[in-house]
């Protein structure tokens, strides 16, 4: 299953609501104040990298662009995929869960 | 015969302070009304949406709480409530409405709609659905 995840961790609990009901193996895709939640050295960075063992994690580019956040900036291991890499990831899986 | 596929709507969010709730509660009658099979997940700050003795009166706003004692009716028999996110809120079963359904398929007994699960469970039943919709 691919889960979107599209407010801030600092702000609202979907991620990490998204974290604990996401299953191993799961495609989980930060869009809009979600790729906030992908910041290393962050209070949220340790679920991420926790859930990094078993799953994907991936930011769209144009939303990390528009946000100032360089590649640099990002947990190591998460994935950074562009407009045609989100109908990749929603075409190769059979659902999609929007964490709101 | 249209196929029928296994809906979850997934509820997050209390019942007044923004429209998610209200708008999650249209979207399963209409789901309901299109014999889909479907169930809730309330979970985080969704189980308010389920704590009995509500009254909107005074702020003017309607009280939509009694909506969810139509459920039944309409075959949504299955309210999965996340028993870590009622722990988290001070809450226990004891404070959510009593819902019920009639059971058309056995002894047409009233039986209750809310069971109470796990977070891990919860995951899994999310796994077992053809469509999710989050509010």
């Amino acid at each position: 299953m691919l889960h979107t995840v599209n407010k801030s961790p600092f702000d609202k609990n979907s991620l990490k609501t998204c974290l604990s009901h996401s299953l191993k193996d799961s495609d989980i895709l930060l869009i809009e104040d979600g790729v906030y939640g992908a910041i290393k050295d962050s209070a949220m960075s340790g679920d991420i990298e926790k859930a990094l063992t078993d799953r994907k994690i991936y930011v769209l580019e144009s939303d990390i662009k528009a946000r100032g956040i360089d590649s640099s900036r990002l947990v190591q291991g998460v994935a950074i995929v562009d407009y045609g890499g989100f109908v990749e990831l929603a075409a190769s899986n059979d659902r999609v869960q929007s964490w709101l | 015969m249209s196929t029928v596929k296994k809906f979850m709507y997934v509820n997050r969010h209390a019942p007044y302070g923004s429209i998610y709730a209200l708008e999650g509660l249209e979207v399963v009658l209409i789901g309901a009304a299109f014999d889909q099979d479907c169930c809730m997940a309330f979970i985080d700050d969704g189980v308010f949406q389920l704590v009995k003795g509500q009254d909107s009166s005074a702020s003017g706003m309607k009280n939509f709480s009694p909506t969810y004692r139509a459920l039944g009716d309409y075959e949504v028999t299955r309210l999965y409530v996340e028993k870590e996110s009622l722990m988290e809120r001070g809450l226990t079963k004891s404070d959510l409405m009593e819902l019920t359904y009639e059971d058309e398929d056995d002894d047409w007994a009233e039986k209750p709609s809310i069971q109470i699960v796990e977070r891990s469970e919860l995951g899994r039943l999310m796994e077992e659905q053809d469509v999710l919709l989050n509010f």
